[in-house]
């Protein structure tokens, strides 16, 4: 096999054993749409990286912060729900981003590598940015997996017992920025949540414990990039769609599977 | 010296005053119930008891190095989250097995209940399952909010009696918040009447007298609960107060200003 592949599949799994977990937790406290509104913000943040002269994934990093500390501060009103604020941050970043880049003066990016990833060019050094990302986005998430587990289920109870609720969402939120940030090269921004929601969501269906379905959705993270980078050498389709269109296709057999062990029943 | 005492306690949400000069202190071997009107601001009492709300004017003193255990009103947790009784419990912070045993025991849960997922126990397994929670932190103050939700009524008697063997064994202060008017005066030591402001507190006999309950919360009301309180000392043979120890209302205009 070529090089290339193999850092295709090395990245695409560092990715996937990261993501898995802290997906977990963006299902378990409905935060899907959050992640869209991080991912859509990338663009931005290449422009400022770009414009700074900064690696992009700083610049992603940066932006990411910058908005989930903007929406922590505008949910402290009251007049606009939280999907409403998503809504609003989420494409005015997209739309800013789009706008700010084209600014750029000889500035010629593949915006299709950024919208669905790129995961057949990674680099070593994108290898580096992600087992070394990743690998602090799971130590932090580690860090603060039970107070988080906690608060997910009841958040005043969680408090009561000593749990520094606002410290711990804030630092949640950041390892999502973070894992975004690192993610972006595998599937691309549009297709980040997808990540983020699917292996999960088909780990939910095996798992009995919240930490079963943590280190399953890794798996099913990993086992859908290998499928979906064999198809698109195979088929020459789009290397981020196809890890996509691979983890659905998990989700769906998932979904027979257990709906046939209750029919037997 | 009491566990907690609130001291001239109000809270503003927005334009709307949920809580008026509200004082009261709670004990050690002492149960403490809150009654009021829905919208009387017994949530928002407890949430500022235990620290969860910061009062506009007024304070709350808390006992040095005092635990809190809290069993919260409802707990909705989604099907997504794959979650048995023994992990909810776990995340208490006590692992000691042995603890666990004897807790689970307290409340009357048996240990298979503990690998079920939590979204598939009865309503009052959850109960019990809340308050074994709240007691696994050994706790010296027990708040329980709305305790008996969901419960049928041989439950609900039967989780009141528990809750008194609790005081009685461990020696804590319970505070509880209550809807219902009925089996709570036979477990209760004393009531406080709430609304915004607290109207009248004392013993469940003389509360259900007093004027200020009766207009709350009407004669018939009043009834029931003179029945239950009676039977109540009749019982245990508890000493009626008299009026002179329930805190009189206030008529609205002597109350102290509160800036909008």
């Amino acid at each position: 096999m070529d090089a290339f592949v193999w850092r295709a599949l090395i990245g695409g799994v560092g990715v996937s054993l990261v993501i898995g977990p802290l997906g977990c937790f963006a299902v378990w406290r409905r935060m899907a749409y959050f992640g869209d509104t991080l991912s859509h913000s990338a663009l931005l943040g290449i422009a400022l990286g770009v414009l700074l002269n900064v690696r992009p994934q700083v610049g992603i990093i940066s932006v990411c912060i910058l908005l989930a500390l903007l929406l922590v501060g505008l949910q402290q009103q009251r007049h606009l729900a939280s999907d409403t604020l998503l809504g609003i941050l989420s494409h005015s970043a997209l739309s800013l981003g789009l706008v700010t880049l084209t600014f750029i003066e000889g500035l010629r990016i593949d915006l299709t590598s950024y919208l669905f990833g790129d995961l057949l060019s990674i680099t070593v050094q994108d290898l580096y940015w992600i087992y070394g990302g990743g690998g602090i986005a799971l130590m932090g998430l580690l860090k603060i997996w039970k107070p988080l587990l906690s608060m997910t289920i009841h958040e005043e109870l969680a408090k009561v017992e000593g749990v520094a609720v606002d410290w711990v969402r804030l630092v949640f939120m950041l390892l999502i920025a973070l894992v975004i940030a690192v993610a972006m090269k595998i599937v691309g921004m549009l297709l980040i949540t997808s990540m983020l929601i699917i292996p999960p969501a088909t780990a939910r269906y095996f798992a009995h414990t919240p930490e079963q379905m943590a280190w399953l959705a890794s798996i099913i993270g990993s086992i859908a990039v290998t499928l979906g980078v064999v198809m698109s050498l195979h088929f020459d389709t789009p290397a981020g769609p196809s890890v996509v269109v691979a983890a659905v296709s998990l989700f769906i057999m998932a979904l027979f599977w257990t709906g046939l062990r209750a029919g037997k029943r | 010296m009491p566990l907690i005492q609130v001291h001239e306690v109000s809270v503003k949400f927005e334009q709307h005053l949920a809580l008026q000069n509200v004082s009261l202190n709670l004990n050690r071997r002492e149960i403490v119930t809150l009654i009021g009107p829905n919208g009387a601001g017994k949530s928002t009492l407890v949430r500022v008891i235990l620290g969860l709300i910061k009062p506009y004017s007024g304070m709350v003193v808390r006992q040095n190095g005092i635990r809190i255990g809290y069993m919260p009103q409802k707990l909705h947790i989604d099907a997504v989250l794959p979650l048995t009784v023994a992990r909810f419990l776990a995340l208490s912070g006590m692992q000691e097995p042995e603890v666990l045993r004897n807790t689970l025991a307290e409340v009357g849960v048996k240990t298979e209940l503990l690998k079920r997922p939590l979204q598939q126990i009865s309503g009052g397994e959850m109960q019990r399952v809340l308050l074994a929670r709240a007691l696994l932190r050994a706790p010296d103050l027990l708040v329980l909010d709305e305790p008996i939700q969901g419960v049928d009524v041989n439950g609900q008697y039967e989780l009141y009696e528990l809750i008194a063997q609790i005081r009685t064994q461990r020696g804590c202060g319970i505070l509880m918040v209550s809807h219902d008017l009925h089996l709570v005066m036979a477990a209760t030591d004393s009531i406080i009447c709430l609304n915004q402001q607290i109207c009248c507190m004392g013993h469940p006999a003389a509360v259900s007298q007093h004027p200020a309950y009766l207009a709350l919360f009407g004669a018939r009301a009043a009834r029931d609960l003179a029945f239950y309180s009676h039977h109540h000392a009749a019982d245990q043979e508890l000493p009626v107060k008299n009026f002179e120890n329930i805190i009189p209302i206030v008529p609205a205009e002597n109350l102290p200003r509160v800036p909008r």
